[in-house]
């Protein structure tokens, strides 16, 4: 099985049974306030760890070009309180434009 | 309906996204229609896109997905299911349906299970038919960059990051982690450096008192 199928098949079975656990599993075992806070922690870092990865790196190198001009277009729209799709057609746009000059 | 289409978008925007990462249109549409939550699936494509192995793509796609067990966790004594619905409810735990479930509590059980069900339900359909919309339509422009599609993944993870920076503690997590990612990415395997930073929230959730 390739790669690209271990990747598709194990994340949605893992992902679904963390939705299944949290219906089956008594609440007291998770209803504590470090976990609670980590878990409100843990998506910030690995989204932002995200955008850096994606938006600043190729192939194992740190690079800037046009994605970093959509990103910032992004982060200003969003500052203006833009919402999902105004936000994501404004960053591509951006970088499009500037990949395409 | 409200939420349609921004959900639309961003699923045409991971359908796209998932072709351009190397994913087939049935791989794409697997995703979405048997993991079903937006951020652990632009996780696994963009970490398999960049290069990454298989065990990285599952390891932070299931802990973006862990959260979903927690809102579980907090909808079971609501919606208090039993067998295949509550199969059917758990895959539609995410984000949207728990947050809408939960604005509605002020006006009651029925209120709030209905949210759940409607917003799930809707998400749901229109997260898969704009998913394989995006994907069909990926194949058909060809270089990525020039349509702008590889800045829309980041902006797509900016999107989801950006509500939850409530406070400094949130601010000054966000930008160790883009720089400790940045630090790693030359010297780890892809993949590594974004699971990495996970440490970083442990440490800060352990150690700060809210």
């Amino acid at each position: 099985m390739s790669q690209l199928w271990i990747a598709t098949l194990l994340s949605s079975l893992i992902c679904f049974l963390l939705k299944y656990l949290g219906y089956r599993i008594p609440e007291s075992l998770l209803n504590r306030p470090v976990i609670q806070r980590i878990n409100s922690l843990i998506p910030i870092a690995l989204l932002s760890s995200l955008v850096a990865v994606q938006g600043l790196t190729i192939e194992q190198q740190v690079v800037i070009d046009h994605r970093l001009v959509g990103l910032l277009v992004a982060a200003i729209a969003l500052s203006f309180k833009a919402n999902f799709p105004i936000m994501m057609l404004l960053a591509a746009a951006s970088s499009a434009a500037v990949y395409n000059l | 309906m409200a939420v349609a289409i921004p959900v639309g978008t961003y699923g045409a925007a991971f359908g796209a996204a998932s072709i351009a990462a190397g994913f087939s249109i049935l791989q794409t549409c697997l995703l979405s229609l048997l993991l079903f939550s937006g951020a652990s699936q632009f996780a696994v494509v963009g970490v398999m896109g960049s290069g990454g192995s298989a065990l990285s793509a599952i390891a932070t796609g299931s802990l973006l997905g862990f959260r979903n067990g927690l809102y579980g966790l907090k909808m079971a004594p609501l919606l208090k299911l039993k067998g295949f619905k509550r199969v059917i409810g758990a895959q539609l735990t995410i984000d949207e349906s728990t947050g809408v479930s939960i604005s509605q509590e002020g006006r009651g059980d029925d209120a709030a299970r209905y949210g759940f069900w409607a917003t799930g339900i809707g998400v749901y359909f229109f997260w898969n038919l704009f998913t394989l919309l995006g994907a069909l339509g990926a194949g058909a422009i060809g270089d990525p960059a020039a349509w702008g599609l590889d800045a829309v993944v980041p902006a797509a993870f900016l999107g989801l990051l950006w509500p939850r920076l409530t406070d400094n503690k949130t601010r000054i997590l966000a930008i160790s982690a883009a720089l400790l990612a940045l630090l790693l990415v030359p010297i780890v395997p892809a993949g590594v450096p974004i699971i990495a930073t996970a440490l970083l929230a442990v440490i800060f959730g352990s150690r700060a008192k809210q």
